[in-house]
């Protein structure tokens, strides 16, 4: 998968410097190769949600950056992440977004894999006869060689060896476990379908702003001011939310510190225990009284898990880079299994504010797109990430935290790249 | 087609027209007004035939919520509008497939230019439209648009389609 014959020491001092990132490295089509070799496809990245291929035999078309990967459930239930090339020449063998299959067939010629990646049979095979090279083990689809789950959320990596997931996900996996503990039945599904929208930018600035807390009071001011919403004042000057660093370059804005303050159920959500009375019953029931008010008081979290994994509250966000300058978002929904009440009002609020039309999204990616052009512009050469420096302290678990306006998301996201970019493999 | 079909034809061609007009020139508040009070704009995702109660759509507006993307325009801080694209769109191939005394069923194809600074596009659309006579002109109780790549990943849409 290696594309490029760069030395393998790189040293991007020159570019990234604590508070501050020079400008290339939003531009520079080299660094974005070297990312895609030492990002995309070494590390763990996320591909798909289990909820996405419920059934034996199941596969969902899915990605890491521009290469497409197939996710498939095989006849034994384990799910796979198979490459779309058949080792013929090169011929798609997979032309659907989705459905269920025990084998793929290339168009082509007409040979035929299991879900699993291997060769079941070639046609007319007579061609193929004691032909020593034509060996079936070894024409196979190509399979990631890592692929490793944590809370429904399916991750692979295309090295065969590395850390494990736990390791990579370190302290950040405690907010997929606050995700799905907001579910009555401790488990979500990602099955309302994805709205998949383009921007003309590199996908980092996309990495950034997800966890920004300073642009929301000026890009989303329009839609907090007609829709009365209370998001506004969370990313606000007197707000007492936090940004953290986990490591790793997974960042968050924690809200909970705010929605404590209020201690009121699913204030999180814009609404109240009232009108979600089915979901308010099962949620009792599940964890008790006492602790089902405290799980609908914090709500679920606004986490984005390096590099292209973003939960958004309500929301799946996927970040796939296709160049150095065009990414593209996929969103979707978050579903509780056993919510209907509740699962509808995330559908009508992620339909409205998310996607190419979204009341929100439209404006942070016009944004995103603004920043392409800016950093393609010579001068001031550095871009400053300083804003809460000062101020930024450890919490209770010894990660950094800052403001909820603070760029401590930032800066982490630029120290894990450094490590990670600088590695040798 | 009888005279009366030919009258509605151009009524429901006039009307189309009228809108096409006021999306392309950004006449926001007279757009609303087209609106019934049920009014439902739906702009599917992934094909044209999912069901939007249960998967995402582009746009499922109710009438308060076309109402909140007006207001949004009007604060001047709708960024993916600031400025405005600029719009002009051809739309051709009008056909009614039902018409009632309390509704019409009607059909349009649209190609749209949009020139912004990210890049000038092209949209292409079927749309459809549930009509509703008042005098001599209607209301929209329902117009549907079936972008014809709904399925790939796009650019942000951020205009009125
Ligand atoms: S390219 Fe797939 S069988 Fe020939
Ligand atoms: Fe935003």
């Amino acid at each position: 998968m290696s594309i490029t014959t760069e030395p393998n020491k790189l040293d991007l001092s020159h570019l990234v410097q604590g508070n501050r990132v020079h400008g290339s490295v939003y531009t520079d089509e080299a660094l974005f190769q070297l990312e895609l070799e030492r990002i995309w496809y070494r590390g763990w990245v996320y591909v798909g949600h289990e909820s996405e291929v419920p059934n034996k035999n199941d596969f969902v078309m899915k990605s890491i950056g521009p290469q497409p990967v197939i996710m498939t459930r095989d006849n034994g239930g384990e799910i796979r992440l198979l490459q779309n090339r058949c080792p013929h020449r090169g011929n798609q063998v997979c032309l659907k977004e989705k459905g269920n299959t025990r084998a793929f067939t290339c168009p082509y010629h007409s040979w035929t894999f299991s879900n699993t990646g291997d060769l079941i049979g070639f046609a007319f095979p007579d061609g193929y006869r004691d032909n020593p090279d034509a060996d079936k083990k070894r024409l196979g689809l190509g399979v990631l060689p890592r692929v490793e789950s944590y809370q429904g959320f399916v991750f692979g990596s295309f090295a065969a060896e590395g850390i494990s997931l736990a390791e990579h996900l370190g302290g950040a996996a405690e907010t997929l476990d606050r995700l799905v503990q907001t579910s009555p039945d401790g488990k979500i599904e990602l099955t309302a379908g994805y709205l998949k929208h383009r921007a003309r930018t590199n996908w980092k600035f996309i990495l950034e702003n997800e966890c920004d807390g300073y642009h929301p009071a000026f890009v989303h001011s329009s839609i907090f001011s007609v829709a009365d919403s209370a998001i506004g004042t969370y990313y606000g000057d007197q707000s007492t939310a936090l940004t953290r660093d986990y490591g790793g370059g997974h960042t968050e804005v924690d809200l909970r510190p705010e929605f404590r303050k209020a201690d009121i159920p699913l204030r999180w959500f814009g609404t109240t225990a009232e009108r979600l009375p089915a979901y308010v019953e099962a949620m009792n029931t599940a964890y008790g009284k006492e602790k089902a008010r405290q799980i609908m008081i914090d709500g679920t979290p606004h986490v984005m898990i390096f590099p292209n994994l973003f939960i958004a509250e309500i929301q799946v966000f996927v970040i796939q880079p296709i160049s150095v300058n065009e990414t593209i978002q996929h969103a979707t929904a978050i579903q509780f299994k056993g919510a209907p009440d509740l699962n509808r009002r995330m559908r009508q609020q992620t339909m409205g504010s998310v996607g190419p039309a979204g009341l929100l999204l439209a404006d942070d990616t016009e944004m995103y797109e603004r920043n392409q052009r800016g950093a393609e512009s010579l001068t001031p050469a550095w871009l400053f990430l300083g804003r809460g420096e000062q101020r930024e302290r450890r919490d209770e678990n010894g990660y950094m935290v800052g403001h909820s306006t603070d760029e401590v998301p930032s800066r982490g996201i630029w120290r894990h790249y450094t490590q990670v970019m600088e590695a040798q493999s | 087609m009888s005279a009366a079909d030919i009258d509605l034809l151009h009524r429901v061609t006039a009307f189309i027209y009228r809108e096409a007009k006021l999306q392309d020139e950004h006449q926001y508040d007279d757009w609303e007004a087209l609106w019934t009070d049920d009014g439902v704009y739906w702009i599917p995702a992934n094909g044209d035939d999912i069901d939007p109660e249960k998967e995402m759509s582009i746009i499922f507006d109710n009438r308060s919520r076309i109402a909140l993307r007006i207001r949004q325009f009007h604060t001047g801080k709708r960024h993916a509008q600031s400025p405005r694209s600029r719009l002009r769109r051809v739309v051709s191939n009008i056909e009614i497939a039902e018409s009632s005394e309390t509704g019409i069923r009607a059909f349009s194809n649209a190609l749209i230019f949009e020139s912004t600074v990210r890049a000038d596009t092209v949209w292409s659309t079927r749309n459809e439209y549930f009509l509703r006579p008042e005098g001599e002109t209607f209301r929209m109780a329902r117009k549907n648009v079936f972008l014809t790549n709904n399925d790939r990943a796009l650019f942000t849409l951020s205009f009125l389609v």
